[in-house]
């Protein structure tokens, strides 16, 4: 994988807005942002309802997805392009997210709805209409999903990336900084994971860094290219964003997303928990 | 403006006590600015958390104690930094004009 075949810009999907062949997807952390304006005749997926299990913490079940997708008119043969706030961290999530469901064409608009907005271009409020279409999903890819025996794992023989911010790495915060602080788990970070925050990827308006910038940044904070990788945040968008970095647009192999991430990681009892600015032991 | 809201967010609903909530509002010739994006970042310049405006052109964070930087992008305009202190059981508001 490249940027080129993973990144659209702004400018061209302003130039695919009646490609039948596109479908355009907006994923909001605010699942309220896409009915305030959204790109003309992008669909909506809201990742609390849409997305996971109502029951069980989990995602929906592949004949879910595959009833989700047919409902809102998307075809296995369209170019599926995700955009949304907080610097596409949705977004990216529901990248993966159709990744893990195997889905061949999937692309990110790079800066996603902040640099849409910063840009001036257009939002409409009116909602498109689709025909229902009877798409079909494959099973889980599950090499690109980290599950936590395999994180506990990979204490010091995997790289683990935790993409938190360096207070919420060093347990000074329990959750980024827009939400509020009370949580039930442990603060802190899992040993020996580098703390590289998803926004050392991403520009101000969102894009994403040039990819020797982005080598760069993972080489310093002790990325081992060898290795394989986990990446984690809180609840596994922000990772995400990184994931989408080291498999997508790095092209690194073996890149997994730890979706339970530190709400779970933090839950668990008996694991090992590292405070503070330095990586902890093995 | 009809309707226009002053000031910040209300803090109902927020356990002020323990937060060290940072607030505020975008303004620009004395209108709000409801499509901005306001950045906090940490000590070391450091991303932490990321808002759009609202509609009032409001923000709000839940830091922790120490100094922060506010950094706020919007179209038209070029990025403002702002600095500000946090404290537990305090609300810092914060007017930001383009």
């Amino acid at each position: 994988m490249s940027r080129e075949n993973t990144l659209v810009t702004a400018q061209w999907v302003e130039e695919h807005l009646d490609d039948p062949s596109v479908v355009l997807v907006e994923v909001d952390e605010d699942t309220t942002a896409y009915d305030k304006g959204h790109i003309k005749g992008a669909i909506k997926l809201d990742w609390t309802t849409e997305l996971q299990d109502q029951v069980r913490r989990d995602f929906v079940d592949k004949a879910q997805f595959e009833a989700l997708l047919s409902g809102k008119g998307v075809s296995n043969d369209n170019t599926v392009v995700l955009y949304g706030g907080n610097n596409n961290w949705f977004a990216a999530y529901a990248y993966w997210y159709f990744k893990l469901y195997g889905h061949d064409d999937v692309k990110l608009l790079d800066g996603g709805r902040k640099k849409w907005e910063l840009d001036s271009r257009e939002l409409t409020d009116e909602a498109p209409s689709r025909a229902a279409t009877s798409y079909t999903a494959q099973e889980q890819d599950k090499s690109i999903r980290a599950f936590r025996d395999e994180v506990v794992a990979a204490i010091g023989a995997q790289n683990l990336v935790d993409v938190r911010s360096p207070d919420e790495y060093a347990g000074r915060l329990l959750a980024p900084a827009h939400l509020p602080q009370e949580q039930a788990q442990r603060a802190g970070h899992i040993p020996t994971a580098a703390n590289v925050p998803w926004s050392k990827a991403a520009n101000d308006d969102g894009t994403f860094k040039s990819d020797e910038e982005l080598k760069e940044i993972y080489t310093e904070a002790g990325v081992d290219w060898s290795k394989d990788t986990i990446a984690y945040c809180r609840i596994g968008e922000r990772s995400s964003h990184t994931w989408f970095v080291l498999k997508e647009i790095l092209g690194q192999e073996n890149v997994k997303n730890y979706d339970g991430s530190w709400t779970e990681y933090g839950s668990l009892v008996g694991v090992p928990v590292a405070l503070g600015d330095e990586r902890g032991e093995a | 403006m009809c309707g226009a809201i002053e000031g910040g967010l209300s803090l109902d609903g927020v356990n002020v006590a323990k937060e060290a909530v940072v607030q505020g509002q975008v303004t620009r010739g004395g209108a709000p600015v409801g499509n901005a994006y306001v950045r906090l970042l940490d000590r070391t310049g450091e991303f932490t958390a990321e808002v759009p405006t609202n509609e009032h052109g409001q923000f709000r964070f839940f830091a922790g104690d120490g100094e922060w930087t506010l950094r706020t992008l919007a179209p038209k305009a070029q990025p403002i930094d702002k600095k500000v202190i946090a404290a537990r059981g305090s609300v810092a508001e914060v007017a930001i004009t383009l």
